[in-house]
């Protein structure tokens, strides 16, 4: 099937995008990477009357340090972030998340802030930046404002942006050096969706306890889930076998997954457990300097 | 409702103005408006990977673009691949090594390959696997289509100009 007839603008700069948006108004969309809204179109699930096309908008693809961590741009290519430096240094968990984001011609066009602003549940970057307490950057027709990634996501594709408002920013915080991280994920074939999956932090402090844990997942509720009981139950703690097998066994108590096509919610509850058992135990090792 | 846009589009180093409707996807575009039928829709929601062609030298999902999108840009597709009627030599290696049936998603598996060997030009098998992972096949198996790949690797690293055989 082919999209529905629509009006088409390339603004050069944020502010004819802003401009633009609030002109048109309900029936516009903005297209970023266009890798989940061109299907949408594609099989009319969406048939803006407008589209405002931010690919021209140069000044929004960056990945720069900020403070001890890094800021990223809405329109930074999914491949950008998964090759850079400086993102591999202060975040490595987001790039370890982007790196399962499809395949590797999605994320030429797919941006950071594209997956973000669409927030599919079963996504990556939505939960990378809710475990990594990031902070998105909305312009609007009355300015700019800091939405706390926790949250930014509300419900299935719904995020706290106003209509008129565009996502023009992640600022990831930087983390103590040696913090452990992990995001593993199931899925049926490689590059598809996930299942399940798990972003995990570990700060230890220097007696080998755990100070500080971030476990959040995607796959198990309509939006990322922080698993805080689990979190609670790893703090202060020495992080043994048991007490990983433990905040795991927390976990599956602490989503609500739905069943659908791809899996029931016995099983991703089942997966949520064994797979966060595994994302703590891979951010542990890295976080006591292993690979 | 939309009034057409110019564009100005290079394609395989020719370069093409046309006038198109917002909607109309590069796909389409190039099938239809340029007669440039190598690329094929497999499924129009970026999942098969048929209409990969590669946009300013990056592989992409053709179906998920729009062709006012590509103004200015610089695309390669399929029929790019041979120079002066001399097959490249992962066509070759698709001819030698069997990697192709019906041929429906061979210009994608072609078009990935050529941008995977152009970064990785010494894969292992699990690499090959890996790389075509978002391209579909539904008649070979992929396994002849890997071996293909890897045998176009080998000859493109001794820069012999063809896969050796006994075609010719």
């Amino acid at each position: 099937m082919k999209p529905a007839p629509f009006a088409y603008s390339a603004p050069r700069s944020l502010e004819e995008a802003l401009a633009l948006l609030e002109a048109q108004g309900a029936e516009a969309k903005l297209l970023a990477g266009g890798q989940s809204l061109v299907p949408l179109m594609n099989l009319r699930l969406a048939k803006p009357r407008y589209l405002i096309d931010l690919n021209r908008i140069t000044a929004l693809d960056y990945i720069r340090p900020a403070d001890s961590g890094i800021v990223v741009g809405a329109m930074t290519r999914q491949a950008t972030l998964e090759h850079s430096n400086a993102a591999k240094q202060t975040a490595p968990l987001l790039v370890e998340a982007v790196k399962l984001v499809g395949h590797a011609t999605i994320r030429h066009r797919g941006t950071v802030g594209g997956s973000l602003a669409h927030a599919d549940p079963a996504a990556e970057l939505p939960t990378a930046t809710v475990a990594l307490g990031a902070e998105l950057i909305a312009r609007g027709p009355r300015g700019s404002r800091s939405i706390p990634a926790e949250r930014f996501f509300t419900g299935p594709l719904t995020t706290a942006l106003e209509p008129a408002e565009i996502l023009t920013e992640v600022r990831v915080p930087g983390w103590p050096a040696g913090t452990g991280y992990a995001f593993v994920e199931l899925w049926r074939t490689h590059g598809n969706f996930a299942i399940v999956g798990v972003a995990a932090l570990v700060v230890l402090d220097g007696g080998g306890r755990i100070s500080r844990a971030s476990l959040v997942l995607c796959g198990v509720g309509s939006t990322p889930v922080r698993a805080r009981q689990a979190e609670a139950s790893l703090i202060g703690q020495a992080p043994t076998d048991a007490r990983l097998q433990e905040a795991a066994r927390l976990v599956s108590g602490e989503v609500s997954p739905d069943s659908d096509v791809h899996a029931s919610a016995e099983y991703r509850r089942r997966v949520a457990r064994v797979y966060a058992q595994r994302a703590l135990t891979l951010a542990l090792k890295r976080a006591r300097g292993g690979k | 409702m939309a009034g057409l846009h110019p564009i100005r589009v290079t394609v395989n180093g020719t370069p093409y103005e046309r006038s198109v409707e917002p909607r109309r996807l590069l796909v389409d575009f190039l099938r239809e408006d340029l007669c440039l039928v190598g690329t094929h829709i497999g499924c129009e929601h970026g999942v098969c990977g048929a209409c990969t062609v590669l946009f300013a030298g990056q592989t992409i999902r053709s179906c998920l673009v729009f062709a006012v999108q590509a103004d200015g840009a610089e695309i390669m597709t399929v029929e790019g691949l041979a120079r002066d009627g001399e097959f490249h030599p992962l066509q070759e290696a698709f001819w030698e090594k069997h990697g192709l049936q019906c041929g429906y998603c061979t210009p994608g598996m072609l078009l990935t390959a050529y941008e995977f060997l152009r970064d990785h030009p010494s894969p292992s098998e699990e690499e090959i696997r890996e790389a075509i992972g978002g391209n579909l096949c539904r008649c070979t198996g992929y396994q002849f289509i890997i071996e293909a790949i890897q045998a176009a690797a080998e000859a493109m690293r001794t820069s012999r100009p063809q896969v050796p055989s006994g075609r010719r």
